[in-house]
């Protein structure tokens, strides 16, 4: 895939279903947005109003979706090749969850970069743990013997050992303490300073997608209300009356009445 | 004003392979008609102290107290049996996700009878008239058919506000909330947490409300406990929580992301060990004092 144009992440009326006839449910409407090349975009929404599912459909998770996507300027078919995945990489909401229990760190690096064919599997873990901020001591331990933010990690290093170019993050701070969340979302900010990494990040917390994004779309009921820029969000300058209400809901908490 | 419960010394010991690990470490703490918030990091014993006022440690857990006193009433001295009668009729708790603690193959209606019905002598009848006001109260549109339906049938901020009026039903005086809000999306957490606020107000209830989030505590509660590694290192007042000092709670505070003031690089908590040597801060009010 070429880096050579501008675009990250394209969008173009994108519904994504799951079930049919009767049974079927609209999970995402006719969603459309572009993330432009080492830009990073945030989707802020309550739960089940599809943000996950979009990005499950760009990973090819859900299988039910219509409309175009396009990363780094190629239009994706229902079937994604091997380029695709050594150039996009997700990370997990809940790190207790996505690391196979019973594979130590060193397996769960190991085999993503044999799936990738690289062959210098030593250097490279030596070096993402490095880069992640974990001691090379964590190399062989077990995921039940690492902390929350620990887990979320080696999750972050299982996705970047490969050296993609965009990053899905699905909720990757929302089982952590906010002690543990700064040190991720940091770490999440300074990899893709030096990697001019492609971001694109689920969560339902408006702070924490205004401190790591630059544009921030707002879904509600699987539609896409508005876009805006983090600067508009931060003067609270929001025009859809669902933004303003969740503007309203996550500020009204910090004030001291 | 009298305290409604008076907690002193309490602890609570989990022995390991790597001798006796403790969860609680000797606090102490009272709670009057009031909203009383318990913060700390997940690990740092705030669900432990709940569950420890009802005696709810399973073994091979140890819990340890001079004395747990409900109006002047040690609760250490109780039989289990008599404990039976404290729990849900005098003090109730809410977990923290509705989908883990309602029966899934009963009914709603049913569940909330039953609640009612253990603690009161109260015919079939007047338990389902008494269980339909109280989901009204709990501000569900249409309780008729709530009642005839099942947990899975509910979304998370329904499914809270059921346990809600489940665990308000037989009328308790102290209402322990552990993390009643978490699960819940931020527009449905700001409802939920106005429905119990004015249930507890209305019906002069102590509260302890036990949450990791500094912002909603703050907003939310009285005074507020702050615990460290199971010690209580801060206590406050709730609206003064943003002017605390100790380096533990500025550090918690400085690591949210703001909205409104922006920064490239948030601030990373830094650990000090002597704050898990010091010794752990009362967090009894004095009767007096509350006058």
């Amino acid at each position: 895939m070429s880096k050579g144009n501008n675009a990250g992440i394209g969008l173009e009326h994108v519904n994504v279903w799951f079930g049919k006839d009767e049974e079927r449910v609209d999970a995402v409407k006719d969603a459309g947005f572009t993330v432009p090349f080492g830009g990073s975009f945030g989707l802020v929404g309550e739960s089940g109003s599809g943000k996950s599912t979009i990005l499950r459909a760009i990973t090819g998770l859900a299988p039910n979706w219509s409309g175009n996507i396009s990363v780094l300027g190629k239009e994706l078919g229902h079937d994604r090749g091997k380029e695709f995945y050594s150039a996009v990489q997700m990370v997990f909401q809940d790190p207790y969850a996505s690391l196979h229990p019973r594979q130590t760190v060193d397996r769960v690096l190991t085999e993503a970069l044999t799936l990738h064919g690289f062959d210098n599997i030593n250097d490279c873990i030596v070096k993402i743990l490095d880069d992640v901020g974990l001691d090379r001591s964590f190399r062989f331990r077990w995921p039940h013997q690492l902390s929350g933010g620990q887990r979320q990690r080696v999750a972050i290093a299982r996705a970047l050992i490969i050296e993609p170019t965009i990053l899905l993050l699905d909720e990757p701070t929302s089982a952590l303490d906010v002690s543990v969340q700064a040190e991720i979302l940091n770490l999440l900010k300074r990899l893709r300073r030096e990697r001019e990494l492609t971001y694109l990040m689920v969560s339902h917390d408006l702070a924490v997608v205004g401190h790591m994004c630059s544009e921030i779309a707002v879904m509600n009921d699987g539609e896409i209300v508005e876009v805006l820029g983090v600067e508009d969000l931060r003067a609270l300058k929001a025009k859809h009356p669902y933004t303003k209400d969740l503007l309203d809901a996550s500020v009204q908490k910090r004030r001291d009445e | 004003m009298k305290n409604l419960l008076e907690v002193k010394n309490l602890t609570v010991k989990f022995p390991t392979r790597n001798g006796i690990f403790e969860a609680v470490r000797n606090i102490s703490f009272s709670l009057g008609r009031e909203r009383l918030g318990i913060v700390g990091e997940s690990g740092s014993g705030k669900s432990m102290t709940g569950r420890a006022i009802l005696r709810l440690i399973r073994n091979p857990g140890i819990l340890e107290a001079d004395h747990i006193t409900l109006e002047g009433k040690d609760l250490l001295m109780l039989s289990e049996k008599e404990m039976y009668k404290v729990r849900g009729h005098r003090i109730s708790m809410i977990m923290q996700d509705p989908k883990f603690s309602l029966n899934p193959v009963m009914r709603i209606g049913d569940q909330i009878c039953e609640a009612y019905r253990l603690h009161a002598r109260a015919s079939k009848a007047e338990a389902k008239k008494k269980t339909l006001s109280m989901l009204e109260n709990v501000l569900i549109r249409d309780p008729a058919r709530v009642f005839k339906s099942y947990p899975h049938e509910m979304s998370g901020g329904m499914g809270q506000r059921i346990m809600i009026a489940m665990m308000l039903i037989p009328d308790p005086q102290i209402l322990i909330a552990d993390e009643p809000t978490s699960a819940l999306d931020v527009t449905v957490q700001k409802e939920v947490l106005e429905i119990m606020d004015k249930l507890v107000r209305e019906r002069g209830m102590g509260l302890i409300f036990i949450s990791h989030d500094l912002n909603v505590v703050s907003a939310f509660c009285d005074r507020v406990l702050i615990m460290y590694a199971g010690k209580i290192v801060e206590t406050c007042r709730a609206d003064r929580l943003h002017e605390a000092t100790h380096p533990y709670t500025v550090g918690l505070l400085n690591s949210i992301p703001q909205l409104e003031h922006p920064a490239d690089h948030l601030q990373v908590l830094q650990r000090d060990e002597a704050w898990s040597k010091a010794p752990s801060v009362s967090g009894i009010v004095k009767t007096e004092d509350l006058a």
